[in-house]
């Protein structure tokens, strides 16, 4: 009789800090201890709070134990398993900056859970995903049940659009009308796509769902096809998601054998079947006709549209795709209704949205929180903060695509609007923080930089005029810039934003337009004086030893990697700045703050 | 899997076991389980209280947890029953027999067995 569960993070993150070899510890000692047939150890999906992995979560008590060590899994069993005695040291500590410390040993009452509020990441961290009766369980698989044997098609296309439920990849299109338009489509074969090709640098709640969740994702596209008239389901998941891809492997196989994928299921009359396609990681495959072309076993190139795929689409046959979020989300607006759904999140956009955090934040993770939420509330509240006592600067939504928001936007209710409104979008819901010593220029620089490499080439705007971009971006890091090269630039962004052919060259320009109308002043800090008022842009700045202060130790001449400094003991030193290549070891290494950064 | 009421039983087969995790039940039963708890037979109580609550269906309104020494080792095995609103009952001496009666009068029931708590013991 089991009488206590053992949830141990099996998500990437965890993964990667060591909790695959926890949990074989932990297995060997509770039999150890005579106590493996009352404890049962659980291998989750991610948890969220990634920052403090490898996390372990004991029930009933709810225990939250953060950074987890092998060393630590005999203590866990002989004090907490055996005799009760939560291992204080190991429970999460939460100290927010001023505030006493104090700790939480349950997981919903951390101020990172606390105003959350989980329906696409409901059951990652709480069902083992390669165990699909746990996923039954919680309910799982009872919406399939409830479309395909209670409601029309038509029933559930009103279903979806009632709820309100927009698109989580990007662009925000409502997914009812979507699933209608396909549906209206006569064909004799449709097709149902999950866009799993997250691309975006620092969004991972899509490989999140894969991994903690991914029969969530099939039963979902089961019940799109239903909608649709489709027999056929495919998954394009990058190939460097490697667990991800174990794991959906894994829940085919055995909602094959449960008969919930295959002819007739629920003795229906419904077939359906899903297949994994493996992309290569080319960003541009996100965008949805490069995803079909490369389906369709073509280099990843987009289309032009229309025709939208759901009128022509993979194998020029009627076709949805849907991110993984977006659909996450349907089981259980099905299961609970759409009013339910629609009472979430703000009057143009419906239920929650999960957001990567990552960059200058504390708690580094995911979190889902109801549409509307205000991003002040997100970095701050849930998220911590920003670590060092350093100041914020800005926010980057929507990775490469997106723009920055700066600090007097920071009560902005999120939805898809109110980003657009501000110069960013919504994007697939990377979340990267920057403070004060991050430098505009160069965050702007490092988004063009991506986009250029990851520009597929097949239309002029992006292939070019991304490039000419970057140029004038590094010139401007350089010192190189004038100021008319900021209007040339403007100019080029809205000309690339107007011409490119795809989504990825349209939004391209969005990281300059909006550093460009937010920090405007960093930009001719650069231009002007020359000078990069973050201390980022290496070829703009000097070291230089402060005499007064410089005791003439060497340690900073033994350290310079390129013999850059010079002196004798007890002397001031000087920096050779011909040779200096500005890596920063001597300030480092300065015991007196002797030496200085402009 | 041809059928909904299939879906149903491993559904209901499942809920219990996954039930465990979504926190406390209303009621949290907690077995003393320290050096003395153990040494006087805690274990065996321990594990009569997780199979009791499960046969007699209470798994989602009780909770089977254990602590450490709460100082009174005369008296282990000591299990005491918190239930929101109400005082807290703790029962004393216990082992697997008196543990089924707690289950089944106390916790299904509402009803405390008196005999067994702490306030008759030192009678």
């Amino acid at each position: 009789m089991i009488r206590s569960h053992v949830l141990i993070c099996g998500g990437t993150g965890c993964t990667s800090s060591n909790s695959p070899a926890i949990r074989k510890k932990m297995e060997e000692s509770l039999a150890a201890h005579g106590l493996a047939e009352e404890i049962k150890v659980v291998q989750t999906g991610c948890f969220g709070l990634c920052a403090l992995g490898p996390i372990m979560i004991v029930y009933p008590e709810g225990v939250f134990y953060s950074r987890v060590t092998v060393d630590d899994v005999e203590e866990i069993v002989e004090n907490h398993l055996l005799k009760g005695r939560v291992v204080d040291r190991l429970v999460y500590n939460e100290a927010a900056a001023g505030e006493e410390k104090h700790e939480v040993s349950s997981l919903a009452d951390t101020g990172f859970y606390k105003t959350q509020l989980r329906v696409a990441l409901r059951n990652c961290g709480v069902i083992n995903p390669e165990n699909i009766d746990e996923y039954i369980g919680v309910d799982g698989y009872q919406a399939l049940g409830k479309v395909l044997t209670e409601m029309t098609p038509q029933e559930v296309i009103a279903l979806m659009k009632a709820s309100g439920l927009r698109g989580r990849g990007g662009a925000g299109f409502p997914t009812g009308l979507k699933w209608e338009f396909a549906a209206k489509n006569i064909c004799d074969e449709k097709y149902v796509i999950c866009n799993a090709d997250e691309g975006d640098p620092g969004a991972f709640m899509d490989r999140s769902v894969l991994e903690g969740d991914p029969h969530s994702v099939l039963e979902a596209m089961t019940i799109a096809g239903y909608a649709i008239g489709a027999h056929h389901g495919y998954i394009y998941v990058r190939a460097e998601y490697p667990i991800a891809v174990k794991r959906l492997e894994i829940a085919i196989k055995q909602a094959r054998e449960y008969g919930l994928l295959g002819k007739n299921i629920f003795d229906s009359g419904f077939d359906f079947d899903i297949d994994i396609r493996l992309g290569a990681g080319a960003f541009v495959c996100g965008e949805e006709t490069a995803l079909i072309t490369s389906i369709e076993g073509n280099r990843g190139e987009p289309r032009n549209k229309p025709p939208f795929p759901a009128n022509k689409g993979l194998f020029e046959k009627p076709t949805i795709i849907n991110n993984v979020e977006t659909l996450a989300n349907i089981p259980q607006i099905i299961n609970k209704g759409p009013e339910w759904f629609s009472s979430m999140g703000t009057e143009t956009s419906k239920g929650t949205k999960v957001f990567a955090l990552g960059g200058k934040i504390t708690n580094t993770g995911l979190v889902e929180i109801p549409m509307g939420t205000t991003l002040r509330e997100i970095l701050f509240d849930i998220g911590g903060g920003i670590p060092g006592g350093k100041q914020f600067k800005a926010a980057q939504t929507g990775g490469p695509s997106g723009g920055c928001i700066p600090a007097k936007h920071l009560d902005t209710p999120i939805d898809y609007e109110s980003l657009k409104a501000i110069g960013s979008m919504m994007g697939s819901g990377g979340l990267i923080v920057m403070d004060e010593d991050n430098c505009m220029v160069d965050v702007a620089r490092f988004f063009l930089e991506f986009t250029v490499d990851e520009s597929c080439g097949k239309c002029t705007p992006c292939r070019i005029g991304t490039r000419r971009l970057l140029e004038m971006l590094n010139n401007i890091t350089e010192g190189k810039g004038t100021l008319e090269d900021l209007d040339k630039m403007e100019d080029l962004c809205h000309y690339i934003q107007k011409n490119a052919m795809c989504a990825l060259g349209q939004t391209a320009p969005n990281p300059v337009l909006s550093t460009l109308k937010y920090f405007r002043e960093e930009y001719e800090a650069h231009v002007v004086e020359k000078r990069c008022p973050a201390g980022v842009c290496k070829k703009l700045l000097s070291y230089e030893i402060l005499a007064d202060k410089c005791r003439g130790c060497t340690a900073c001449a033994r350290k310079c990697p390129v013999g850059a400094i010079s002196g004798t003991v007890k002397q001031p030193h000087v920096i050779d700045k011909s040779k200096c290549v500005k890596c920063g070891v001597c300030m480092e290494t300065c015991k007196f703050g002797a030496i200085l950064k402009k | 899997m041809k059928s909904l009421a299939e879906l149903q039983a491993i559904r209901d087969r499942m809920k219990n076991s996954v039930a465990l995790r979504e926190g406390t039940g209303d009621i949290r039963i907690v077995v003393g389980m320290a050096t003395c708890g153990i040494a006087a037979g805690a274990r065996p109580v321990l594990n009569t209280f997780v199979e009791e609550v499960e046969k007699q269906n209470l798994v989602g309104k009780a909770t089977v947890t254990q602590t450490g020494c709460i100082g009174m080792c005369r008296f282990e095995p000591i299990v005491e029953v918190f239930e929101e609103g109400k005082d807290r009952v703790t029962y004393v001496k216990m082992d697997s027999e008196k543990a089924k009666r707690v289950v089944a009068e106390h916790i299904k029931g509402g009803r405390p067995v008196y005999e067994y708590t702490i306030g008759e013991a030192q009678k």
